[in-house]
Formats: structure tokens, C-alpha cells, sequence
């Protein structure tokens, strides 16, 4: 049963694109908000949607998106309000949806109940951020059975061994962490990505995605000729936070990701 | 003959384990693999046994309280005296064994969470002593309460960042250690100070304190012949409790009880006490019992002393007490505060507040003891808490 993800990666490679996967912290500033930033940043050509959840001890997480996890909790969100942002989402849109979230409220919230409820709001795939493969693995069956993905992070660090158990357990993608290090946006893109995107591909036929420290268009375009998909988060966050009071904030958002989006428009031979 | 040791991914039982960013999977491999080494290496042990007994100040006094014991009428109380130690806690042990460890992985750049300020000054210390470069990451709150402390580690030549995130106190401290070492993690070791975070760190850090209760078992045997019926400590992540303990779990006549921070009272997010008030779940790094709301948020803690003032415990206390091991309860701010004033005054002895909570708890039950003996382990002394101790008892303070 081949997911949203599967056939967009399919889709992408048919077309000889390579993917812009944007991602959001549910919720930021208010859950109100949400479905309209996703349509905007669908608008602007965003392939795929990681709908962050925030959560109060983010450790892999800089300023930019620790803040906005704060301004999403303070606004009540939780983990069942942001699968009620997904199922508004769903009703107008088929895009992707990556739900990018820390391990303790799925464990609060219950994997079985995750599963079947993430799978109804027309959630795809489910990435855990601190959750290392071998202590993730009891918890898949249930995601797997419900038919959602299971998205891993390899890193700069891990091993080669290290990187074929991540690519064991992922399903629909492998995202690539670009630096050691938490998310934010960076002025430099980081020398470990051609060796990591080569190293993974080595193990695995999955479609690759990096993030991190990505912000600027020429990033996306240096990422793109060796990954499949390009992923952006603190650019786009700290968009949000600068813009959240003003009218045109959708349609900003709409042309920063239409500028991302850019460089990878060009078909490529 | 009960063993507590961490399955080949650091569970013990289903809690501990490795539940970090995929970054730091290989460090931890690494740095357990390192461990590994060391401790087979005779040279390792060598060193830290010399620095221990001549810089550190092992092994501690086990002392008999005797007027703490007589104005209670009750059972005999002896106290384990790493208050007495090198920094004025039982801190320095972990601190002095992972900074030899450091050497020699060739970390040059050593990273360390504080709450009380007593594991930033051990970290502080014994990087002077070997050379490296120190970075104590503290809670802005934290750095209030423990102002001396914060000297302290700056006079010891440590840097000191305040963290102003979340409630401002350890656990904010903890993940802005955390994102520090997954950003430099090639030239950084993270000296972690307590039985908290991804294996190896929890049985890690319980070795290095492990010779707490070698001395105190042998020191009882010598002086009363027997072993003791209870002993005390403190949890707060739980290091001076589980060094304390560990020596004794085969002992089954020995009762072993662990005294968590009860704060204002048993609201959440007025206390640390998480075997009460908590629920499995997990923070930096390992599957634990953590206060948290019913969303799965961490929850705000509070305890008059900054060094149990923590959302989650030491996994290993979560499995022994899961077989019925070890027991926990907790005590309030006030009691805390009590039991400190009686040590001072039979005794001479100003407790750390954390330990003073050990304290309140075999005070309460020494009195129905007769013909018991009671150990407590007074895990610091209370210099550092001297402002806490005015702000509290301000009839003291008036001219």
C-alpha cells in the first residue's frame, strides 16, 4: 500500500525533479493558523509537509523552532490538536504529511491510538526525532499496519552500520541530517553532505531528503544535485514568528517557498 | 544475589536505554566502548584511586551521630560523610572518573548541566586540575538560588552559561548541554552528573559513585558488626543514592530508601517527587518514570533544593523499585528545612539541602526505631545553601 510519500517520490523521479519538503511547528502561532500556512506554503510549491509537534524539552531543536514550540504550546496545542490540523488539512489538499514530533507525547498519547488516528486526519508518515532506531522498533508495527510510513534520521556521525539499520527501518524516505548539530538556519552549507548522501545511498534504494541548516535558495540548489529532496524548517519558522501579526503573512510565506522552489524547477537531464 | 546491570543496549528492565537524536548514537557507542576499556585497564583504576585518596579525600568517615541519635530516642544513626569530600559533595567521584575517562578519549572540551551548582563545581575543579576547557550550562533561576556556586566556577576558571528556556532550572540546563553536544560532539565529552541520560551514562556514573557504599558496608561491619537495617538518601536523578545503595542489594535485610523532593505539596508542578506524581516516559535520553501533564509535556517542577528540583529519576531506581528492591518516598520543603536546623544543632553539622531531605525522612522514623541502626548518606554540606537557609529562616537573620 504505497503512501502520499511513496507516490510523490515516485512522481518526482518520473518528472527528473528533485523534492521541497517544508516544515512547520503545528500550532505557531495558533492552531487557527496552520491549515492556511500549509496551503500557502503548498502554494508555493512545497512537495511535502512536516508538521512538527511541539513539545516542551526540544533537544535537536535550535532557537528559532524551540520558540515557536513555545508559542504553539501556550496556544494549547497538543498532539490530538494537531491531528485535527491534519484532518482540516486533508479535506482541500492530498499534499504529503510527515508528522515530525519527540517521542513522550506519542508515548502519552499511545502508539495503537497514534496509528489509527494519525491514519484518519490523512496523516502519512510519522518521523521521531529522539527516538534511535533500536528503541524505535518495538513501537512501528502499528504505524506499518495502519499503512503510514516511518521516516529515520541518518547522520554525519553514524556509521555505515549505523546507517543501514536507519535505512531498515524507514520507509518512504531516509532524511539526512546535513551537520552535527540542532536545527537553525546556517549562512554555510555544511561539507558533510556529499559524503553522507553517497554513504547512504550505498545502503539503500530509498529516496533521500537533507535538512538542516538549509535557508537560502542557492542552499537548495548546491543540496539538490545529490539529494532527492531538499528539507527547510528554522527559515520558514522564524518567517512565521517575524510576519505572524501581519495581513500579508500567507502571502509571504507563499513567495518565500515560491523562491526555495526555484532551483528545482529546472527539469533535469 | 541480586545484580543490577544494563542489558547490551542499557535497559535495565524496559527503562534507560538510548532514546537520543540519531547524532549522538555513535558518540554514545564510542564513549561506551571507551568506558568499556578503562574499566578493564588497571592503569585507569590506579589513577583514579590515588586522586580519590589524596586529592579527592577518600575514603569518607562513616560517623556516629550520637546526639542526633539520643534527642530522637530511637534508632542509632550513623551518617556517610561525603560532605566532607574535595568541593563539599559526593559529586566529585563521577566528575574526577569522567574526566580521566575524558583524557583518554582525547577530549580537549568538557561540557557539564548544573542544578544545585555542586556537580558545575566538581566539573570545574577537576578540569583545572587536568587542564580542559569547561562549560557549565545553568538554569537562570538556578544561578539565582546558587549564586556562590556560580562564583565558585568561574573562579575555578570554568565558563558558566546561564539558560533562561522552559522553568530556567536543570532540566532546561540539561537540554541546552544536550544541543551543545550534538554540535561539537568530535571534540566534546558531555561529563553528565548523574544516574540520568542515554546508556552509558546511568550505570557509568553509578560506578564511579559505587565506592559509597563499598566504605559505608565495610565501615559498619567494622564498628557494629552487623550491617545496617535502613538507609537514606536523597533522589533527585539519583547518583549519591544509587552509589550508596548498590553495594548493599544483595543484603535483603537491608531496607534501602530513597527521598525524593515533595517541594510545596503534591499539586503538579509543586514538587519532584515522580514515583508519586510521575509516569513512564522519556527525557533526555532514557525511558524513566517522569512528571509530566496528560499531553505528554513535561511538567514544571519545584523543590527548595535546586538539586532534586528535576522532572525525571535515574532509571535504574525505577527497576528496583519495579522488584521491590528499593522504596521511596518524599518530603517537603519544610520538613527539609527542619531536619537541616536539628543536624546543626546536635550535630555541628550544616547539611546540603538536598541531603537534608534523607535527613527529614530517617528523622521522622528514627524516633519508632528502638534497637535499629539507621545510615544515612549526607550526600553535601549546606555551605552552598547558606543563602536558601536565610531566605527560610529569617528569624535567624534579625539583628
Amino acid at each position: 500500500m504505497a503512501t502520499r510519500i511513496a507516490h510523490l517520490f515516485t512522481r518526482l523521479a518520473q518528472e527528473r525533479r528533485k523534492g521541497l519538503i517544508a516544515y512547520l511547528t503545528a500550532g505557531d502561532p495558533s492552531p487557527e493558523h496552520t491549515p492556511r500556512l500549509v496551503a500557502a506554503l503548498e502554494r508555493g510549491g512545497a512537495d511535502l509537509i512536516e508538521l512538527g509537534v511541539p513539545f516542551s524539552d526540544p533537544i535537536a531543536d535550535g532557537p528559532v523552532i524551540q520558540r515557536a514550540g513555545y508559542r504553539s504550546l501556550a496556544a494549547g496545542t497538543t498532539l490530538a490538536r494537531v491531528l485535527e490540523m491534519a484532518a482540516r488539512i486533508r479535506k482541500t489538499s492530498e499534499v504529503p504529511l510527515l508528522l515530525f514530533t519527540y517521542l513522550n507525547p506519542v508515548v502519552r498519547f499511545g502508539f495503537d491510538r497514534l496509528a489509527l488516528e494519525a491514519k484518519a486526519a490523512g496523516i502519512d508518515g510519522v518521523l521521531l526525532t529522539d527516538a534511535s532506531v533500536e528503541e524505535a522498533a518495538p513501537y512501528l508495527p502499528p504505524l506499518r499496519a495502519a499503512g503510514l510510513d516511518t521516516v529515520f534520521l541518518g547522520a554525519p556521525t553514524s556509521t555505515s552500520r549505523r546507517l543501514k539499520l536507519v535505512a531498515e527501518y524507514s520507509t518512504g524516505f531516509v532524511y539526512l541530517v546535513s551537520r552535527t548539530g540542532v536545527t537553525g538556519e546556517q549562512t554555510a552549507l555544511s561539507d558533510s553532505i556529499g559524503p553522507l548522501v553517497a554513504a547512504m545511498r550505498a545502503v539503500t534504494d530509498l529516496p533521500l531528503a537533507v535538512g538542516f541548516g538549509i535557508s537560502r535558495p542557492e542552499h537548495v540548489a548546491e543540496v539538490a544535485r545529490t539529494a532527492d529532496a531538499v528539507v527547510v524548517g528554522s527559515a520558514i519558522v522564524r518567517l512565521i514568528e517575524e510576519r505572524a501579526a501581519l495581513p500579508s503573512l500567507e502571502a509571504d510565506l507563499e513567495a518565500f517557498t515560491r523562491e526555495l522552489k526555484r532551483p528545482l524547477l529546472e527539469v533535469r537531464p | 544475589m541480586l545484580i543490577s546491570e544494563p542489558d547490551a543496549g542499557g535497559h535495565f528492565g524496559v527503562y534507560g536505554g538510548r532514546y537520543v537524536p540519531e547524532v549522538l548514537m555513535s558518540p554514545l557507542e564510542e564513549l561506551e566502548t571507551a568506558y568499556r576499556e578503562a574499566r578493564q585497564d588497571p592503569a585507569f583504576h590506579e589513577e583514579l584511586d590515588h586522586l580519590l585518596r589524596t586529592y579527592v579525600g577518600r575514603p569518607t568517615p562513616l560517623y556516629y551521630a550520637k546526639r542526633l541519635s539520643e534527642s530522637l530516642g530511637g534508632a542509632r544513626i550513623y551518617l556517610k560523610r561525603e560532605d566532607l569530600l574535595h568541593t563539599g559533595a559526593h559529586k566529585i567521584n563521577n566528575a574526577l572518573g569522567q574526566a580521566l575517562l575524558a583524557r583518554r578519549m582525547g577530549k580537549k572540551r568538557i561540557i557539564a548541566e548544573t542544578g544545585a551548582g555542586q556537580h558545575g563545581v566538581a566539573t570545574a575543579t577537576v578540569c583545572a586540575l587536568f587542564g580542559l576547557q569547561c562549560i557549565v550550562y545553568m538554569g537562570e533561576e538556578d544561578m539565582r538560588r546558587q549564586r556562590l556556586n556560580v562564583f565558585r566556577m568561574r573562579l575555578l576558571g570554568a565558563e558558566v552559561v546561564g539558560v533562561s528556556a522552559g522553568s530556567r532550572t536543570l532540566k532546561d540546563a540539561i537540554s541546552e548541554a544536550m544541543r551543545d553536544w550534538v554540535t561539537n560532539v568530535g571534540t566534546t565529552h558531555y561529563l553528565l552528573g548523574s544516574v540520568l541520560g542515554a546508556h552509558p551514562y546511568p550505570a557509568m556514573v553509578r560506578d564511579f559513585h559505587r565506592v559509597i557504599g563499598v566504605e559505608s558496608r565495610e565501615q559498619m561491619l567494622a564498628v557494629e558488626g552487623r550491617l545496617p537495617h535502613r538507609i537514606y538518601a536523597c533522589v533527585g536523578g539519583g547518583s549519591n543514592a544509587i552509589g550508596m545503595f548498590h553495594a548493599f542489594l544483595s543484603d535483603s535485610d537491608v531496607r534501602l530508601i530513597g527521598v525524593e523532593a515533595g517541594g510545596r505539596g503534591a499539586e503538579l508542578g509543586q514538587h519532584a517527587a515522580r514515583f508519586s506524581g510521575g509516569a513512564p516516559g522519556v527525557l533526555h535520553g532514557a525511558l524513566s518514570y517522569v512528571l509530566q501533564d496528560d499531553d505528554g509535556q513535561v511538567a514544571l517542577t519545584h523543590s527548595v533544593s535546586a538539586g532534586l528540583d528535576y522532572a525525571s529519576v535515574g532509571p535504574e531506581h525505577v527497576r528496583l523499585r519495579e522488584i521491590g528492591r528499593t522504596e521511596y518516598t518524599s518530603c517537603q520543603d519544610g520538613a527539609a528545612l527542619e531536619a537541616a536546623q536539628l543536624l546543626c544543632r546536635t550535630e555541628g553539622i550544616i547539611p546540603a539541602l538536598e541531603s537534608a531531605h534523607g535527613l527529614a525522612e530517617m528523622i521522622r522514623e528514627a524516633p519508632r526505631a528502638q534497637g535499629e541502626i539507621f545510615l544515612l548518606n549526607l550526600s553535601g554540606r549546606g555551605d552552598k545553601d547558606i543563602d536558601i537557609y536565610r531566605e527560610n529562616l529569617k528569624d535567624l537573620d534579625a539583628d
